[in-house]
């Protein structure tokens, strides 16, 4: 399991919300092009710890984190990280889709427009909606209508674009926090099978309340309760024969 | 309830008179509240009313855009009502840009400190400022301290600091009501805040930034304590049909101190004169705020979530 390359290396990450400690000393390795899943009870810091692979948890109020958590080998809480550069390689899926009050075809550009030091030609942002859209399988749906809306999109299709967002700026991780939650029973499908037809081009973390989908869709399963990480493991060895007994009175729906 | 396995409970919905007691009391209530509302319209229909009845007769084009003549007894408002044209629109020239980018500053940027906390409720104790006092300090820092002099420079400044914590407090208003999921996607792409507000924040909020600007237009031409001291003159004739006649460093009539002046300087003025200058600064603000809610309505419509 060592030799595959590590697209996430935590060390001894700690965290906390001014006094209240949510995480208390993480240590993982996310393997790349992976599905990883984050499961375990409310409150347990699994978003927390999704809100740290990207940084965005320090635009939230008084949060202090030490430790160490590298990307691609490079500690994301050096002095010299930008985080418009962190973010454009570390993008995020949120539990409600939240298209941007723009059309289809400017949210799939929004990244690069923003990245982009001079104006991009039309036909650049031409090609980077339809490889986004086609990635994400909305394409033939959407070619027509790239002008409208995106807010009134299905939620499916809405969250399918959320994503499809991210992929222009070629990132090397898609983190999900709870993706399907807003989601019907076939959204929710569409959403894993995507997921699973992103997996080996980029690496995705989700966060899941449900443990029945982190079992469906991911290719690793990290439990946590109260801030601490309990048991990290092949999805399948994880669930079938958890080592530690939180987990599996987890798994079993004892408490959560 | 204890009752036998096969009694079949009998329903009784009817009136007790208990309900009837509730019943009573949500008249009452319900009628209070429509008096209340009448205590309202009824004065603003009756003043409406009486302004309409009094000055209409002497409402004409003419009466508009000629001078004040014979002792200001006679001739029309045109340089009263330039002279509020031009102190509204050199007072939101100052306070409208100032205003609504310090919002930005305080909603976007600001972090939630002790200091920040202190500024906002600055803005809000300077927004009840009464405008009297507005007045002597326009006229202790910008005519007297700043040698502006008594000029349309100095009285615009006065009204732009007066309306300037309204500004500020509806921009941010309605800076707040863009919801925080789409900053959140911003940030999740790695926009900074300046591509945020200028990308996403702005143009959602426009509308409601727009609105709040606007309605301080007509309470700036209501004003009338801050321009006595500061540049508003009791009697000067100027260029008739010409939207430059005054220069900003001009004083200047204005319909509040002239109707002010014509009510209790002038003696033998007709009785209709006053009642048509409160009718044309009535209709004013009703002009300017229709404005508001038109373009409101426009750019709701055209909101893209």
């Amino acid at each position: 399991m060592s030799d595959a390359r590590l697209s996430i290396t935590t060390r001894d990450v700690k965290l906390w919300y001014g006094k209240f400690q949510a995480l208390k000393g993480i240590n993982v390795d996310i393997k790349h092009g992976k599905i990883t899943s984050l499961i375990g009870p409310s409150g347990c810091g699994k978003t927390t710890l999704l809100r740290c692979f990207n940084r965005v948890n320090e635009r939230y109020g008084n949060v202090t984190t030490t430790g160490e958590i590298k990307l691609l080998g490079k500690n994301i809480y050096d002095p010299d990280v930008s985080l418009i550069e962190l973010r454009k390689a570390v993008g995020m899926v949120f539990q409600r889709p939240n298209p941007l009050p723009l059309s289809i075809y400017e949210n799939v550009v929004f990244g690069l427009r923003i990245h982009a030091e001079k104006s991009l030609s039309r036909g650049d942002l031409d090609d980077a909606v339809e490889k986004a859209l086609t990635e994400t399988g909305l394409w033939s749906d959407l070619k027509d209508r790239l002008n409208d809306r995106a807010i009134n999109l299905q939620l499916e299709q809405q969250q399918k674009l959320c994503i499809a967002r991210l992929l222009p700026l070629k990132p090397e991780i898609i983190l999900m926090d709870e993706p399907c939650s807003a989601l019907d029973v076939d959204g929710t499908r569409a959403i894993e099978e995507l997921m699973w037809s992103l997996a080996g081009r980029y690496t995705i973390v989700i966060v899941t309340h449900n443990m029945a989908q982190a079992r469906r869709a991911s290719d690793e399963t990290i439990f946590m309760l109260l801030g601490e990480l309990i048991e990290h493991a092949r999805t399948e060895d994880l669930f079938l024969t958890p080592r530690d007994s939180r987990t599996s009175e987890y798994i079993e729906g004892r408490y959560g | 309830m204890n009752m036998p396995a096969d009694a079949q409970p009998v329903a009784q919905f009817g009136e007790t008179p208990f309900t009837r007691k509730k019943q009573r009391s949500e008249k009452i209530a319900r009628a209070i509240f429509a008096v209340m509302v009448a205590c309202i319209v009824i004065p603003l229909i009756v003043i409406i009313g009486y302004l309409v009845k009094e000055g209409y007769s002497l409402i004409s084009w003419k009466f508009l855009t000629t001078n004040p003549t014979h002792g200001m007894r006679e001739g029309g408002i045109w340089s009263a009502l330039l002279g509020t044209f031009w102190l509204v629109g050199v007072s939101l020239c100052i306070s409208a840009p100032i205003g609504v980018l310090a919002a930005v500053y305080l909603n976007e940027y600001a972090k939630d400190n002790w200091f920040t906390r202190v500024v906002n409720l600055a803005v809000v104790n300077l927004a009840g400022v009464p405008s009297i006092v507005h007045a002597l300090f326009g006229l202790g820092a910008f005519v007297l301290f700043a040698h502006m002099g008594r000029s349309i420079l100095a009285a615009s400044l006065t009204l732009a600091i007066m309306t300037m914590p309204v500004i500020i407090a509806s921009t941010k208003e309605a800076l707040a009501a863009v919801p925080r999921q789409f900053r959140e996607a911003c940030w999740n792409v790695g926009a900074t805040k300046w591509q945020t507000i200028w990308r996403i924040v702005l143009p959602n909020s426009i509308s409601g930034i727009l609105t709040g600007v606007i309605l301080q237009v007509s309470r700036t031409a209501g004003e009338t304590a801050p321009i006595m001291f500061t540049g508003a003159v009791f009697y000067r004739r100027i260029e008739e049909g010409n939207l430059f006649a005054y220069n900003i460093t001009d004083q200047c009539m204005a319909l509040s101190t002239h109707l002010f002046a014509v009510k209790t300087q002038v003696t033998n003025a007709p009785e209709a004169l006053s009642f048509a200058i409160a009718l044309v600064l009535l209709g004013l603000v009703v002009f300017v705020n229709l404005t508001a809610i038109l373009i409101r309505s426009w750019l709701r419509g055209r909101k893209k979530w």
